[in-house]
């Protein structure tokens, strides 16, 4: 029990950083310009596909820098010559208009690189297990994949709180108008910050590629949960998408360990089930059966009781 | 932009087009395929369709059917789901298309299968027969059992029956661990393994029998690290496609060092990704051939078929199966209605290309074929996997008699 505990804790935290780096540009990108950008996760995707082509060429470790910012200048590119126009019909067009890139983006991958699986491997030198603890390897990548995470987070932090820019986009968050007054090129800083949410995406997809796979479904699999992260966490709350992601996280590994059902339940406060009862079926049912509905019913019940999310300041 | 008159001579030109089609006789049999080609499957669905517009193209080489007519496999996109399916299959019957194949997901499997029943009974004069690759949830040729519907592949019974005929001899063997995508083929697949250990070897434990949503899992580390906790010295698994592979790269990254039963480990990136750590660990049930190559002739259809997609493998060899029965029915029924066709069908015997003698038995609509077991290694590979230099060698086969599985089917004849 203390095994799968152990290693339910590691996976819940490598997976929960990993939905961190994908909420937080998103939920930057939200605080700044009240756009759900719906293209999130096709730039994710992007990224790791981009970090594999470059893989090939000229290393993993090139393609650690170069893919983000090419995702970054992407996303850029996205804001300036896109959602920037559509931007006065209104927020339904801008979704409408991230919707439609993120299946452009998609389907644009699988044409560059095909329908199938792509083998992006992590690079030989963290092809090893770290440490092995009752006979479980824990691979090197995965260490990496937390350090990575836990450095933008921080990098992050001290950006926005510590330096002139994050300053900037703060007060831009709140009263744009004001800024733009000041002489701060508003609109700029919109280009940037969209641009550095993709790029926070695209590094997301370059370190999950070679551990989850690089492959056409990648962004489906992926692209509602950060939804359910920045809501969670609270809209446009840095450290609400910290907290929300590393709960997501830890909630789904652990739901796999749990093989309990409501049946159990039942017996253990002493009434008993007949198999032939209509709702049996959903008695029998064990938690790690339904552990990929749970983040969304942690959802629901966040809007019902919080709407504001943990650490959100405003409602959705 | 073209001016009038160019547009006069195009629409003219067009219209005898029109005219002139249904008096050509070589106008093209055309065979719906309705798989994923979008979504988490798609890289399954694409590789299918390429396999089977191949050996269409092989066939319209020696001739095309009824006295050269073409055989044309048109792609429909289900994206796997039993819905969008619905919506394909009513486009394909509003193209006029009589013939459809499909293989993913027993699930819309199903779904078709009750739909295409219920349409030839509205409308006998636009009948459409459904052949199933790949569905092989064992209720599909059992009390689903339609007229209209052929599997093509081993239904997971029969596959499981000879799985566990191997399992059943290693003597060591003590536990094992069942994981599976949770709808009616991973569930059919858990109860075909329970019922065959239980016959075959009572004293090997289940440890664990697990379903996790199909196409939704992100991270399989933490199943990894359930099965280790179970103490199991075996996983069997029916997964496919991404889910397939997630699983693979969870374990070799995990150091999960026990052999692997299953049933879809194999090519479509997956070869590629259990690499050296799988060698003679992962096993794989399933119908068609392995390294060695039984005949020159098999060896020359995966060649040209390697020429044509040098980035593709032949990972199915029951399509060449579907598609060549079909022809050599409609060839045999002169004709190209479903209801003549399904009958040339019945009970037809076949000799596939790496020379299996297969019959449809007439009962239930599932061919009889020999299973064999394969094992995934780099030794001896003639023809490898995705590139990989790692292939499946056949390890052990199971004649079509023994692999062979009673049927509860009473089929309703129009």
């Amino acid at each position: 029990m203390l095994e799968l505990t152990v290693f339910s804790l590691l996976n819940g935290l490598v997976y929960g950083l990993l939905l961190f780096m994908l909420s937080s540009g998103l939920t930057l990108i939200f605080s700044m310009m009240g756009v759900l950008n719906f293209a999130h996760a096709s730039l994710y995707m992007l990224g790791a596909y981009l970090a594999y082509s470059i893989s090939l060429k000229i290393g993993f470790w090139p393609g650690l820098v170069i893919a983000p910012l090419l995702v970054g200048v992407v996303g850029a590119l996205i804001e300036r010559y896109g959602l920037r126009h559509v931007h006065r019909y209104g927020h339904v067009a801008e979704l409408i208009f991230t919707f439609g890139v993120a299946f452009l983006i998609e389907e644009s991958v699988q044409l560059i690189w095909g329908r199938q699986n792509v083998d992006y491997r992590e690079p030989a030198i963290l092809a090893f297990p770290l440490f092995k603890l009752w006979g479980t390897d824990f691979p090197a990548y995965k260490a990496f994949m937390l350090a990575i995470s836990i450095g933008i987070f921080i990098a992050l932090l001290v950006v926005l709180t510590r330096s002139r820019v994050g300053l900037i986009i703060q007060a831009a968050i709140t009263h744009p108008n004001q800024v733009a007054m000041l002489g701060h090129n508003v609109p700029l800083v919109f280009t940037g910050v969209f641009g550095a949410g993709s790029a926070l995406a695209g590094l997301a997809g370059v370190i999950a590629g070679p551990s989850l796979g690089t492959f056409p479904g990648m962004a489906a699999v992926l692209g509602s949960i950060v939804f359910v992260v920045i809501v969670v966490g609270g809209l446009g709350s840095l450290a609400g998408a910290f907290v929300a992601s590393l709960l997501i996280g830890m909630l789904q590994t652990f739901a796999v360990a749990v093989d309990y059902s409501l049946e159990d339940l039942f017996k253990a406060i002493g009434i008993t089930t007949g198999q032939r009862s209509a709702l049996s079926d959903l008695y029998t049912v064990t938690v790690a059966q339904i552990g990929p509905i749970l983040p969304y019913l942690l959802l629901v019940l966040i809007l019902i009781f919080r709407p504001t999310g943990l650490l959100g300041k405003r409602e959705v | 932009m073209i001016d009038r008159r160019q547009f006069t001579q195009l629409a003219a030109a067009l219209a005898a087009g029109c005219v002139a089609l249904p008096g050509f006789a070589a106008d093209p049999v055309r065979v719906a395929f309705i798989d994923p080609l979008s979504g988490p499957f798609a890289a399954v669905g694409s590789s299918g369709l390429k396999q089977f517009q191949f050996i269409a193209s092989e066939i319209n080489k020696s001739g095309g059917v009824l006295g050269g007519r073409k055989l044309e496999v048109v792609g429909y996109d289900n994206k796997v789901s039993p819905k969008e399916s619905l919506i394909q299959l009513k486009r394909v019957i509003g193209d006029g298309i009589q013939f459809i194949v499909q293989g993913n997901s027993s699930g819309v499997a199903n779904a078709l299968i009750d739909a295409v029943e219920k349409h030839n009974e509205r409308e006998p004069g636009k009948r459409v027969l459904y052949l199933n690759y790949s569905a092989v949830d064992p209720s599909l040729t059992n009390e689903k059992c339609n007229y209209w519907h052929f599997r093509f592949d081993a239904n997971a019974d029969m596959k499981m029956n000879a799985l566990t005929d191997v399992i059943a001899t290693n003597k060591k063997m003590k536990s094992i661990y069942i994981i599976g995508q949770d709808y009616s083929f991973g569930k059919a697949v858990a109860a075909a393994a329970e019922e065959f250990l239980g016959q075959k070897r009572p004293d090997i434990k289940i440890v664990g029998n697990e379903l996790h949503p199909i196409g939704k899992v992100k991270d399989f580390s933490p199943y990894i690290a359930k099965i280790k906790a179970s103490g199991a010295q075996a996983v069997i698994t029916g997964n496919w496609g991404a889910d397939m592979l997630g699983l693979a790269k969870a374990a070799s990254d995990a150091g999960l060092e026990i052999p692997f039963y299953t049933y879809y480990a194999a090519a479509n990136g997956i070869t590629k990704a259990i690499g050296a750590g799988g060698v003679g660990k992962v096993r794989l049930v399933g119908e068609g051939d392995g390294n060695p190559i039984s005949t020159a002739a098999w060896r020359d259809v995966l060649k040209r078929f390697k020429a044509k997609y040098p980035d593709e493998d032949f990972t199915q060899p029951r399509i060449a199966n579907t598609i060549h029965m079909l022809a050599l029915a409609i060839n045999q029924a002169k004709s190209t209605e479903p209801a003549k066709v399904a009958a040339a069908l019945e009970g037809m015997t076949y000799t596939s290309y790496w020379g299996d003698i297969v019959t449809m038995r007439a009962t239930d609509h599932q061919l009889q074929m020999p299973i064999r077991i394969f094992v995934h290694t780099n030794k001896n590979i003639e023809v490898d996997l995705d590139n990989s230099g790692y292939g499946l060698a056949t390890e052990s086969a199971v004649s079509a008699h023994m692999a062979s599985t009673p049927t509860t089917c009473k089929m309703q004849r129009p």
